[in-house]
């Protein structure tokens, strides 16, 4: 019970910043910029979504064994929580970063981004929480924690140039 | 023939309601969806024709 | 016969047109001998009794929903790299068919959960990543709808739907391994391979139904979208007027 609430808590917190991603930017101008710069847009993408993870994601990694605390969990289980965000806390931000990039500057952006990026979230979600539970209940969390390094692998390799593509769509 | 009444057939041997629920269902979406797609064709061809023409001065 | 003749929304839309009239007579051919099939000649089942019954519907729209999220990917990717108009518009017209399928795949899956299982809803791997799906459907409808210009609402939706192909079997294999490492089989929706020949061919003939119906469905669906597309053109306002006249000369 206890991992699903701090996942679930990261997966809020991470959704409610996403708008804030681009949102700044593109709204004074420095977002066509950025586009127009020399260096890939994918490279500044991921710098991008790095430091909104420092601001976003980092809190909560450092934050979590704190409010496992609070639920009760072992000294295993809350490194083993403490670990899992941070795995999956980054890929939250990569995933969320192609919604963001596609939803700017639309009406409802929020509720709109919130449907586009919550079924891509549920795996790290399952696999996060999954991993706690693990173990708590005695079994290995290793298998959990290679699909979260797996996903976040994939993530990383790949979204920054989609929400780059998607950001070019947007900008148009 | 597999069933001996019209009254077996209905009863669905005790899941009336889960097959025929189910059934009514889905004929209720298809139905819905061809009067969606009936309504939205209707409006797209007023749209077009209400559409001004170059020559036509209006 | 020249492919690329048709690409043009303009020649597309009769042929589109025609197309969906066979499509939908061959679905309901189907469907009568599915149904027939269905109920008349597939015995009872010796576990669920007469329950079963609501494979011949569960099982084609539990298929037609994950094959139209695949199509409408591609026919997006295909929009996207090669510019095509129409490609983009068939993916925007496949969408709410396949939610629609979704929902009759989860809807009758619910009623078939609740004799057998006893219950509407659990958080099995292949309910969850269904719902999922429907999720995927609507958000890709939601972000097209909520953008104005049509050339960025077809590049964003497809981009979208590019992203959700790409997760689809993550998420098939992530629910799935995620139920198998904790629940064990608790409920397994794999049917027993010992199923009756005649059960199987209603289902296929069903599945061919629901197949035929979602073509003729998309194609209705994308003509309307050429008309709503096109309609400051010429050739859309003289055919719209021509089926007006023709119409009040009937009347």
């Amino acid at each position: 019970m206890a991992p699903g609430v701090v996942w679930v808590a990261a997966l809020l917190a991470s959704m409610l910043a996403l708008g804030r991603l681009f949102a700044g930017d593109y709204a004074d101008g420095t977002l066509e910029q950025i586009v127009l710069a020399p260096h890939p847009l994918g490279l500044l993408v991921g710098a991008k979504v790095a430091a909104h993870w420092l601001v976003t994601g980092l809190p909560l990694v450092v934050l979590a064994p704190l409010l496992g605390l609070a639920f009760d969990l072992g000294p295993r289980a809350l490194g083993v929580l403490a670990l899992t965000l941070l795995l999956g806390t980054p890929t939250l931000g990569l995933v969320g970063a192609i919604g963001a990039a596609l939803t700017l500057g639309l009406r409802g952006a929020g509720a709109l981004l919130s449907l586009l990026v919550l079924p891509l979230y549920i795996p790290v979600l399952i696999f996060g929480a999954g991993a706690v539970e693990a173990v708590a209940a005695g079994l290995g969390a290793g298998a959990h924690l290679s699909v979260l390094g797996a996903l976040l692998a994939l993530a990383l390799f790949f979204a920054p140039w989609a929400a780059a593509a998607a950001l070019r769509i947007s900008l148009e | 023939m597999k069933w001996q009444s019209l009254e077996h057939f209905l009863a669905m041997g005790g899941y009336a309601l889960y097959v025929w629920g189910s059934y009514a269902v889905t004929v209720a979406v298809v139905a819905l969806e061809l009067a969606l797609l009936r309504a939205r064709t209707k409006a797209a061809r007023r749209a077009a024709a209400a559409a001004p023409v170059p020559g036509d001065d209006a | 016969m020249n492919l690329f003749y048709y690409a043009a929304p303009q020649t597309f839309y009769p042929l589109a047109g025609r197309m969906a009239r066979v499509f939908y007579a061959l679905a309901a051919a189907l469907g009568a001998a599915g149904l027939y099939i269905g109920f008349f000649v597939a015995p009872t089942d010796a576990q669920q009794g007469e329950g079963y019954r609501i494979i011949f519907i569960h099982v084609p729209t539990a298929w037609m929903s994950m094959f139209l999220y695949v199509v409408m990917a591609f026919w997006a990717a295909v929009g996207l790299s090669f510019n095509t108009r129409l490609s983009a518009m068939m993916a925007q017209a496949i969408a709410p068919t396949g939610a629609w399928m979704t929902f009759l795949a989860l809807w009758t899956g619910a009623l078939w959960g609740k004799p057998m299982w006893g219950t509407w809803w659990v958080w099995d791997a292949r309910l969850t990543s269904e719902l999922i799906l429907l999720f995927l459907y609507l958000g890709f409808m939601a972000l097209q709808a909520a953008i104005d210009d049509p050339r960025r609402a077809d590049r964003a939706g497809a981009m979208l739907a590019i992203v959700g192909v790409v997760n689809v079997p993550i998420i098939y294999f992530s629910v799935q391994w995620w139920n198998t490492l904790h629940q064990g089989a608790s409920v397994s929706l794999t049917r027993s391979p010992s199923m009756a020949t005649t059960m199987l061919w209603g289902m296929l003939v069903m599945a061919l139904a629901f197949w035929m119906y979602c073509l003729g469905a998309t194609l209705t669906r994308v003509r309307a979208i050429i008309l709503e597309r096109e309609r400051r053109s010429d050739w859309a306002r003289d055919l719209a007027r021509g089926a007006k006249a023709g119409k009040e000369a009937s009347a």
